[in-house]
């Protein structure tokens, strides 16, 4: 079948055609509004102009949408059905052997100048296949026409005086508006649903008690599974970053709301949010080129101390230190901009009232504001553990490969993001242990992270309430 | 301001001096807590101007090439061999170009020799590939075949970060004129310099090398005098002995110029002969090696050699992925934030798809990558590393950020707009198509374009639908292979050679350029068109 048209895929051609069926519609109803309406609009509900909009939409809408359904599944439905008409010998090779084989097939077909290639079953396969998808394009673009014809057929039949085109038009828009916002709720149930059920089928080959309470990870040669090690490295990496994010943070944004002028504010509050559009893999090359060295030149000359025994602490190339540090800088500005609106939020009279009491400015915050406001920075504390926890590219590159468990920070950790990345980077099939890992780590990753967003999220919203 | 603290000059009978110490105290105590509050601000400034120093300051080498020049005839048996003036045929002949400026050297610095393991030593100062572009340029103009052309060729990576400065901690000392000399090249060279402290110089900075390094890497010392070049085996008394490396095939003069250079390692230690320095040094003097402007950065696509690779691929791949990004997540935020600004009624649903994109927008990235590899590549069978799935999968991860900031600017539109336009009969979509949306468009945009420049700096979910190919042809179309900017530089990092450091760091600049200038669009519109009710 026809793949392209001339230069451009067959997909641009539907198009134009799909637009100028709209044209034409348009064209058409509005005529005939016209005509209705005896010449004139006066008489019509709507606008000659809506009823147009109203044919053209019933038209087009119901087969651009065969059309758009088709182009996501159409190719999956032919593949289902060639792979149940293969013998019974091929069929019994397993998913990964049938998908290849029927891949093998579809590339031979894509090959405009592929010629038989001797062996009976795959070239009669390859022309099973042409015929199929022939016949289910052909279907797919007959159903589009008729549904476009009887759209058309029974839009037009509609129209009279009465009839009021520009309510339904509107109706159509607000139809349109309404999956726009739902792409979002379908976005999370992709993201739980592929999670869940590849996490499911991880689990029907490793016992789930094994991936929670196993301490040893070797999912690369997929010997073990035991997912403690990676808790470990990235709750560690995490609390290394609040160590250095939190302090900073907060007490920045109390000095920017509390003591700063504005002036100062205005400057200092857009170079601390600069550190938050930096790309993440900058941060990494920083971390990898600059940090993790200091750290490890830090971490031989404390071995080298006299009362430290040789190798106290592993100083290697790459360490969790290194990392953690690197990634604190990097969530300053969640921390700092969250609280200063916490802290901003608190009402100007609890301050006034401390002030009056002869209270120093330190002694308010520490005593006033800070416990005011404590619950909108729990939350933005909460906020930034879990983008801690998220984070990927700066302990790709600089926190190391090993799962181990020490407390040692110049040791090289892994975490859970570094393995993902590790384990479907490259060619990936999704019939293995080792591939499905990474979609039980993610659903962890995704289950504490929804936590601790939600929480802090309720807090937040509480907060808000209290004093709005 | 209303300030707390008590005038101390007003002092009343009831104040004791317990109370004025505990002031003081107090007062000591404030000064601390404002102090901690200017040293966090200070950390987070200096941390952000340490990170922008580094990068820029290895980028600022990557900028710049050392290339070399070589006048060559095309001799059309070498160049086309076939005869048949095929441009395919000539640009894929390397090996031929490559014979070229291998006779080239080998002319001029080993005539009649046929030590093959000396003779790579110095083809070593480029790589094969480097001819590349020569080949491309002789296949677009076969009439050049036969004539005398000049050609420049970019040097092997190791040779280029020496003449940076890399590669080794070096100094050269002037040694005046050579006063005596004695023996020839074959067997050694005796030779005593006119400069009176020459010698000390030399034996001071080997044995500062010596010190600083670790205790067994020998410093070594070349001595070049006229347009030769010797290595440095003792000396003593004023006296050098010397083994000639390289250079002119005879005892220079007595008064020719002589200086020494001093290395900090032992070639065995570093990946840049003696031979190759001495070599490099002659063509930089006699002027074949000029430092230019790195322009392979841009038009290049990626390679194996660091001196050849370019993000040019990388960059067209992003502008791909980015048009596909751009497409789905604009309309569809737009949309979804007019729909539950403007026409939503307050139910579960509605409820549910606010919090739903609250929560999307913290989601990890790398979440939205595992969604991309599970439900476009492995449950809709899309091909993988093309930017229409990494499109895909950033515009849904970019689609939260877009609706949060055109609600915030729908919002910001005061409701008489809305209501004047209903006064005058238009429908509640004429409403908000005809005019909120346009009076909102302003804030939509600079929401858009920092969604979008987010999307730019994405790396970790583009790794898991394959984005990390290597791709050495500049992507056509969204559904060819390709890599994108952030991936690149994750690549490079990774690279074992000291020449992707710098070359990294260059396209990290690329990457923040690209960041600064979406950003700067996003302030100016602002700026411009932001209107306060």
């Amino acid at each position: 079948m026809l793949e392209t048209f001339g230069h451009l895929p067959i997909a641009w051609l539907l198009f134009a055609v799909l637009a100028a069926a709209g044209f034409v519609s348009f064209y058409a109803g509005r005529t005939q509004a016209v005509a209705v309406g005896s010449g004139t609009t006066e008489r019509l509900n709507s606008q000659p102009n809506y009823h147009g909009y109203f044919v053209a939409m019933v038209t087009v809408g119901p087969a651009a949408i065969i059309l758009l359904l088709y182009g996501l599944f159409g190719e999956s439905l032919v593949r289902a059905q060639l792979a149940s008409e293969l013998p019974q010998r091929i069929r019994d090779l397993g998913a990964l052997e049938l998908g290849q084989y029927i891949d093998r097939i579809v590339e031979h077909v894509a090959r405009r100048d592929s010629v038989a290639t001797g062996n009976a079953l795959f070239d009669a396969a390859s022309d099973r296949y042409t015929n199929l998808l022939g016949f289910s394009r052909i279907i797919a673009l007959v159903l589009a026409i008729a549904a476009a014809g009887t759209g058309f057929y029974f839009a037009r039949r509609r129209l009279s005086l009465n009839f009021r085109a520009r309510a339904r038009v509107e109706d159509g828009i607000k139809f349109m508006l309404f999956l726009c916002a739902a792409i979002a709720i379908l976005t999370t149930i992709g993201i739980v649903g592929s999670l869940f059920f590849e996490a499911l089928r991880f689990f029907s080959r490793v016992p789930v008690h094994e991936f929670v309470f196993g301490t040893e990870w070797n999912a690369q040669t997929g010997a073990d599974f035991g997912a403690i090690p990676l808790f470990f490295g990235t709750f560690m990496i995490a609390f290394l970053a609040m160590l250095v994010a939190a302090p900073i943070g907060l007490l920045s944004a109390i000095y920017l709301s509390e003591y700063a002028s504005p002036r100062f504010r205005s400057i200092v509050k857009p170079v601390l949010e600069l550190l938050a559009g930096i790309p993440t893999v900058v941060y990494g090359f920083f971390a990898l080129q600059f940090v993790a060295p200091l750290v490890r030149s830090a971490a031989n000359g404390f071995n080298a101390l006299p009362f430290i025994p040789d190798g106290f602490l592993a100083a290697q190339p790459t360490s969790a230190l290194a990392a953690g540090l690197v990634m604190g800088i990097m969530i300053i500005p969640f921390v700092s901009s969250l609280s200063d609106d916490v802290i901003n939020a608190v009402p100007q009279t609890l301050r006034d009232g401390a002030y009056a009491m002869g209270a120093t400015r330190s002694e308010t915050v520490k005593q006033v504001v800070m416990p005011a406001a404590l619950p909108g920075v729990i939350a933005a504390l909460l906020l930034a553990v879990s983008r801690a926890i998220g984070e990927t590219m700066i302990v790709v590159m600089a926190a190391g490969q090993r799962a181990q468990i020490t407390p040692d920070p110049t040791a090289d950790l892994t975490t859970i993001t570094v393995q993902i990345v590790a384990l479907l980077t490259g060619d990936t099939e999704f019939d293995n242990a080792k591939t499905l890992s990474a979609f039980a780590l993610g659903f962890v990753l995704f289950i504490v992270t929804l936590i601790f967003n939600l929480i802090a999220l309720r807090v937040v919203q509480k907060y808000r309430e209290k004093y709005e | 301001m209303n300030s707390p603290a008590p005038n101390p000059s007003e002092k009343g009978t009831f104040v004791t001096e317990a109370a004025l110490k505990r002031l003081k105290k107090r007062h000591a105590a404030e000064m601390r807590f404002k102090l901690y509050g200017q040293v966090a601000i200070g950390i987070a400034v200096v941390a952000l101007i340490t990170l922008l120093v580094s990068i820029f300051g290895q980028a600022s080498s990557a900028f710049s090439r050392n290339v070399l020049t070589f006048d060559t005839t095309l001799d059309a048996a070498q160049v086309d061999p076939t005869g048949a003036r095929d441009p395919d045929e000539i640009s894929r002949n390397v090996s031929g170009f490559n014979l070229l400026l291998q006779d080239n050297l080998a002319d001029q610095f080993l005539p009649g020799v046929e030590d093959r393991a000396r003779l790579r030593e110095l083809y070593g100062l480029f790589t094969r590939l480097a001819v590349l572009p020569i080949a491309r340029k002789t296949a677009e103009r076969p009439d050049t075949i036969g004539s005398q052309q000049r050609f420049s060729v970019a040097l092997a990576d190791d040779i280029d970060l020496f003449l940076k400065g890399g590669v080794t901690e070096r100094t050269s000392i002037k040694l005046g004129t050579v006063a005596r000399i004695s023996g020839s090249i074959e067997t050694g060279v005796q030779m005593a310099f006119s400069s009176p402290d020459a010698s000390d110089d030399i034996t001071k900075a080997e044995t500062r090398f010596q010190e600083a390094s670790a205790a067994d890497s020998a410093p070594t010392t070349l001595v070049s005098a006229g347009d030769t070049w010797f290595r440095l085996d003792t000396l003593a008394d004023g006296s050098a002995s010397l083994t000639f490396i390289a250079g002119e095939q005879a005892l220079p003069a007595a008064g020719a110029q002589a200086s020494a250079l001093v290395l900090a390692q032992a070639q065995e230690n570093r990946t840049v002969s003696d031979r190759q320095i001495a070599w490099t040094m002659l063509l930089k003097e006699e002027g074949r090696i000029k430092s230019t402007f790195n322009t392979s950065l841009f038009t290049h696509s990626d390679s194996t050699y660091p001196e050849l690779a370019g993000a040019a691929a990388a960059i067209v791949g992003s502008l791909l992925t980015m048009l596909v990004t751009a497409m789905l997540a604009i309309p569809v935020g737009i949309f979804a934030a007019v729909y539950l600004e403007e026409f939503a009624t307050k139910n579960r649903m509605t409820d549910l798809i606010e919090v739903n994109i609250n929560n999307l927008a913290a989601v990890p990235s790398i979440v939205f990558g595992l969604l991309g590899a599970a439900v476009f590549i492995n449950f809709l069978g899309m091909p993988r590393s093309v930017p229409l799935v990494g499109g895909l999968v950033l515009g849904l991860l970019v689609l939260p950020t877009v609706i949060i900031a055109s609600r915030a600017a729908l919002k910001s539109v005061p409701p008489s707009i809305r209501t004047a336009a209903l006064g005058v009969g238009a429908s509640p979509t004429q409403a908000v198509f005809h005019h909120v949306l346009p009076l909102a468009a302003p804030g939509i945009l600079t929401g858009s374009i920092i969604g979008m420049a987010r999307a730019l700096g994405e790396t970790a979910p583009l790794l898991l639908i394959g984005m990390v190919a290597f791709v050495a042809e500049v992507p056509s179309g969204p559904t060819d292979e390709s890599t994108v900017l952030p991936v690149l530089i994750y690549k490079w990092s990774t690279g074992a050679e000291r020449a992707w450091e710098p070359q990294t760091a260059a396209a990290i600049i690329v990457l923040l350029v690209f960041l600064v200038l979406m950003n700067l669009i996003a302030i100016i519109l602002r700026r411009r068109f932001e209107r306060r009710w």
